[in-house]
């Protein structure tokens, strides 16, 4: 029987996994360090807020490995012998696959910051991190501060949870307004409005100077190159994460930043797979990056593979892009592209509306030559995939989107809805005069 | 803020440790005349050895607490009973049960100043009870932040985390329903307190369970206030905790009582059968078919609401309509026990038990009925060899009271506040056929977005592992879901909506999710 293994257990692995059991009679084993059981890497947060258990956020019971025929090693590879297809284990001992898949996620980012091995400086990535910020951040008496450096979604992340332990956070953020890499300036802006409802101390246009060390070794304040000392307990590292491949440095698999596929997901070595976070595409797909370090990417990634490994050969073929984020109180869910001012096409429109009062708003992108729809951000309104989907595929005009508006809110029943308040905003800015059209269960559940 | 809360905290807990009081304490006295009265009233002056043994040791007497005056009353009649069927006197035996028998003179001979002072008793328990738990809930609309999901620290304090707050609380609930069921006669005192409520309403005073209704109204709104304040952002939570209120207080409570006034039958006209497992016993029937033009429009709507209005009602909105709009058992559960949600245990295991326990409980109910009304018909108190009374009897019992009293409401905060609706309720199991088959219902995922946080399932209050169908893009279509709408309040991505839509589509097994490739979504998922 031809066997499997897969390092590591997170979405990526664990879905080729799934799906692989679904399809074939393999055996299947998947090695990982962190954790003895899969869990949901997104969830760590709610375990440190209180609203949940770390048992909560593992999606499959635990008996569900032994029942798939899905053996589980807690091990840590430290190196991957192709000639020989066997891995070499920390603990002692080998591994012999027959195909390999590598799924090592990521692994924050340190940028050589003075300091940043102090006691009390850590990131927020793995099991071992939650357990580290229970220790370094049980309370407000222990931590009396906390610093962050870095405001991307695991920084305001982190932030949400100090705060709920009352614990002061003060956020450092190297851009001039929160997330504006990736955000239009209104979102981004509204996003500032709400961190500091929070009562959190944003600093924008900050950069991390060193970290001080006290006379144990642990961490007691930052500067800043504004020239600011800020005294703290608690350093947090949240400046994005890159591939998790060190392991790999000798091993004659060719990497990049992550570990060089295809758009079959394969290595330069034959039979070596990579997937998830530590997977780079020789070539971006489409808008994509080149390395998609996501939670939905990770799931397709593992899901297209295993259609290969069963005979099936596909390539990783996603389709339009979507991504999701809770700031806060705030939903953020994004279908296809829309560009921040950074990153804008020359071709890319946006329409903005924004709430007069609520910290509601969206923005929709589109072709101002040929105004096809292009994307749509939405932050405080569900909107449905399905629909978002079926109009890109359908290279539908920005008109029509706005149109058809109220088919995509996916809102719960009784919610007060905006798509008339939008629509006239549209109109008034564009010049046209589109009614909306009643929502219609029939259009919205059309297969074609 | 913190200062109000922990104010109200302790003013509550007076009032509470006054109420728990009550049972045990006061004065106990029934003078000659009311005796008398008594003894003709209800028929027990045929036991001349009962009214002896009473004049013995009772009447004129002075008890301190109840638990001075049961025993002689219990032997009293045991005794009186025992001889009376040894020489043959069975018309002079009372079937009264001797707990009742004591409730019911208890009532008659309270003294002394809770029974003199009804009002400022009333204020000492109920009102200091309101008054603190307001104080304990209402600075949360400042505490809490701004609007949001909060369950900050759920699963880090003593009361929400099966501490040791939660084990008293349990203690004390469980205590309470036993006494509500088996041991009333510990109500007698509690009963004096909502006298003038009752009075004003029916015309009659209190029973226990007119302090177990008018408790559960109080409790709702206050817990309803809970509510209105910790989701305050999320519209369907406040309509839907709303409704459950009103056909609370309105149709549960203030109806039936007003009906009595009007010498009408008592009747909650949306409590459904077989929830209402007794609407058909004989003497209800009976006393339905007594009742004139309004008894037998209760018969009728009593069937077409069990045959007709809740199918119907579950096609088009799911049984989200009853179970979390309408019901008491429900609206207890959404108000009282939204704390505890998260204790309802989601194993495949939990889900084998459920399924075996709830339809079991619903053959029985039926079988129960359908042997009632064999019995009513044809005359006889026995059926395949087993006698109806006794059948009937072990229902209202082991279900009627252990199951949907002590079990369903005691366990709250340990097991989660659904037992009694997840794994007894035989209405439920109706509804759930019906809504897993037949219904436009269903909570919809959103294409790919899930990230398997596991936020849904924690909080799904009716145990099923939501998170299960969310991230594999399926909808969610089971015959459990109370469609509370709390798995999709609490979804951090948006990816879950309660709706009623075509049947065709509803349920959607998917092997590859929104968002992979179109081709090798088609080939997978039509194989």
């Amino acid at each position: 029987m031809e066997h499997i293994v897969i390092i590591g257990n997170g979405i990526a692995g664990v879905s080729a996994a799934r799906h692989i059991r679904k399809n074939s009679d393999k055996k299947i084993t998947i090695v990982s360090t962190e954790t003895e059981y899969f869990f949901s890497r997104t969830a760590l947060m709610y375990v440190y807020m209180g609203h949940m258990k770390f048992e909560h956020t593992q999606p499959y019971e635990n008996w569900f490995w032994k029942k798939n025929r899905i053996d589980l090693i807690k091990g840590f590879v430290t190196k991957v012998d192709h000639q020989n297809k066997k891995l070499v284990l920390k603990e002692g001992g080998e591994l012999a696959y027959d195909k390999l898949i590598i799924a090592t996620g990521s692994k924050p980012n340190k940028f050589g910051w003075p300091g940043q091995d102090l006691k009390g400086v850590q990131g927020l990535y793995h099991r071992q991190d939650l357990e580290q910020l229970e220790a370094n951040a049980p309370n407000n008496k222990v931590c009396n501060r906390a610093v962050i450096v870095g405001g991307g979604l695991i920084g305001i992340e982190l932030a949400e949870m100090l705060v709920t332990r009352n614990i002061p956070v003060t956020f450092l953020v190297r851009e001039t307004s929160f997330w504006n890499g990736v955000l239009p300036k209104g979102e981004s802006a509204l996003i500032n409005e709400h961190i500091a409802e929070h009562h959190i101390d944003l600093r924008l246009a900050t950069n991390l100077v060193e970290i001080i060390s006290d006379e144990n070794g642990r961490a007691k304040a930052v500067t800043t190159d504004k020239g600011d000392t800020i005294e703290c307990n608690v350093v947090g590292l949240t400046a994005g994460v890159s591939p998790n491949v060190d392991f790999l440095k000798a091993s004659g698999i060719e990497l990049g930043r992550g570990v060089k596929v295809n758009r079959f997901l394969e290595t330069n070595i034959p039979d070596v797979y990579a997937i998830g976070d530590c997977a780079e595409q020789h070539e971006a797909i489409g808008n994509r990056r080149p390395i998609e370090a996501v939670w939905y990417t990770g799931r397709m990634m593992g899901e297209t593979l295993a259609q290969t490994i069963c005979g099936n050969r596909r390539s990783y073929n996603p389709g339009h892009w979507f991504n999701s984020a809770k700031f806060l109180d705030i939903e953020y869910q994004t279908y296809g592209w829309v560009f921040s001012e950074r990153g804008m096409k020359e071709y890319e429109q946006h329409f903005h509306w924004r709430h007069a009062t609520e910290k509601i708003c969206i923005t929709v992108s589109f072709d101002k030559n040929t105004k096809k729809f292009l994307g749509i951000n939405t932050f405080g309104i569900r909107m449905r995939h399905t629909i978002f989907d079926r109009w890109l595929t359908e290279e539908r005009g920005v008109d029509y989107v706005m149109e058809y508006l109220k088919d995509a809110n996916f809102d719960p029943e009784f919610y007060k809805v905006y798509e008339g308040e939008i629509l006239s905003a549209y109109n008034a800015e564009f010049g046209t005069s589109i009614t909306p059209k009643k929502k219609s269960w029939k259009r919205i559940f059309s297969t074609t | 803020m913190k200062a109000i809360k922990n104010i109200g905290l302790v003013i509550f807990l007076v009032g509470l440790a006054i109420f728990t009081a009550l049972p045990v304490i006061g004065t106990f006295k029934i003078d000659q005349a009311t005796f008398d009265q008594m003894a003709q009233d209800q028929g027990f002056a045929k036991s001349e050895l009962f009214v002896e043994a009473m004049q013995k040791n009772v009447v004129g007497k002075e008890f301190q607490g109840i638990q001075q005056l049961s025993p002689l009353v219990t032997e009293a009649l045991e005794t009186a009973n025992a001889t009376n069927k040894k020489n043959k006197a069975y018309k002079k035996v009372i079937y009264t049960k001797p707990n009742d028998m004591v409730s019911s003179i208890g009532k008659k001979s309270g003294a002394g100043y809770i029974v003199e002072n009804k009002g400022l008793m009333w204020f000492l328990t109920f009102g200091l009870g309101i008054i603190g738990a307001l104080m304990f809930i209402l600075p949360n609309v400042i505490l809490l932040g701004k609007k949001g999901i909060k369950n900050n620290g759920i699963y880090h304090e003593s009361a929400t985390n099966q501490g040791w707050i939660a084990w008293m609380v349990f203690i004390f609930l469980v205590a309470f329903y036993v006494i509500l069921y088996f041991a009333p006669q510990y109500a007698v005192n509690w009963t004096y307190l909502v006298d003038p409520i009752s009075e004003s309403l029916s015309g009659n005073p209190a029973g226990h369970w007119f302090v177990y209704g008018f408790m559960y109204c109080v409790v709702m709104t206050v817990m309803a206030v809970r509510m209105y304040i910790k989701y305050r952002h999320n519209v369907y939570q406040m309509v839907r905790t709303t409704s459950v209120l009103f056909f609370q207080i309105v149709f549960a409570f203030l109806i039936p009582e007003i009906m009595v006034r009007l010498q009408m039958p008592y009747y909650d006209f949306k409590n459904a059968f077989p929830l209402d497992y007794d609407f058909f016993f004989q003497w209800n029937i009976k006393s339905l078919m007594n009742s004139g033009g309004i008894g037998l429009f209760i018969l009728v709507w009593g069937i077409v609401l069990t045959l007709v209005v809740v199918p119907v009602m579950v096609y088009f909105f799911g049984k989200r309509w009853y179970c979390s709009w309408v019901c008491g058992c429900g609206g207890l559960a959404e108000t009282l026990g939204d704390p505890y949600r998260q204790h309802s245990s989601k194993s495949l295991f939990s889900w084998k038990i459920e399924r075996w326990l709830i339809h079991g409980v619903l053959v029985f109910a039926v079988g129960m009925t359908l042997m009632t009304l064999y019995s009513f018909f044809t005359d006889t108190g026995m059926v395949l060899g087993l006698k109806t009374s006794s059948v009937q009897n072990t229902y209202s019992t082991m279900i009627g009271a252990v199951f949907a009293g002590v079990i369903g409401t005691g366990f709250y905060p340990i097991f989660g506040n659904r037992m009694w609706c997840r794994f007894g309720c035989p209405l439920a199991a109706y509804l759930g056929f019906v809504q897993r088959f037949k219904s436009r219902f269903r909570i919809t995922t959103n294409g790919g977005q899930c990230i398997s946080c596991g936020n849904c399932s924690t909080y799904c209050e009716q145990g099923i592992d939501v998170r299960a169908y969310a991230q594999k893009g399926e909808n969610i279509v089971r015959s459990s879901c109370v469609g509370c709408g709390v798995c999709s309040a609490v979804c951090p991505r948006g990816v879950l909506k309660l709706e009623n839509g075509p049947l065709e589509g509803r349920i959607n097994p998917t092997e590859v999710l929104l968002g992979n490739d179109v081709d090798l979504m088609d080939l997978v998922n039509k194989k």
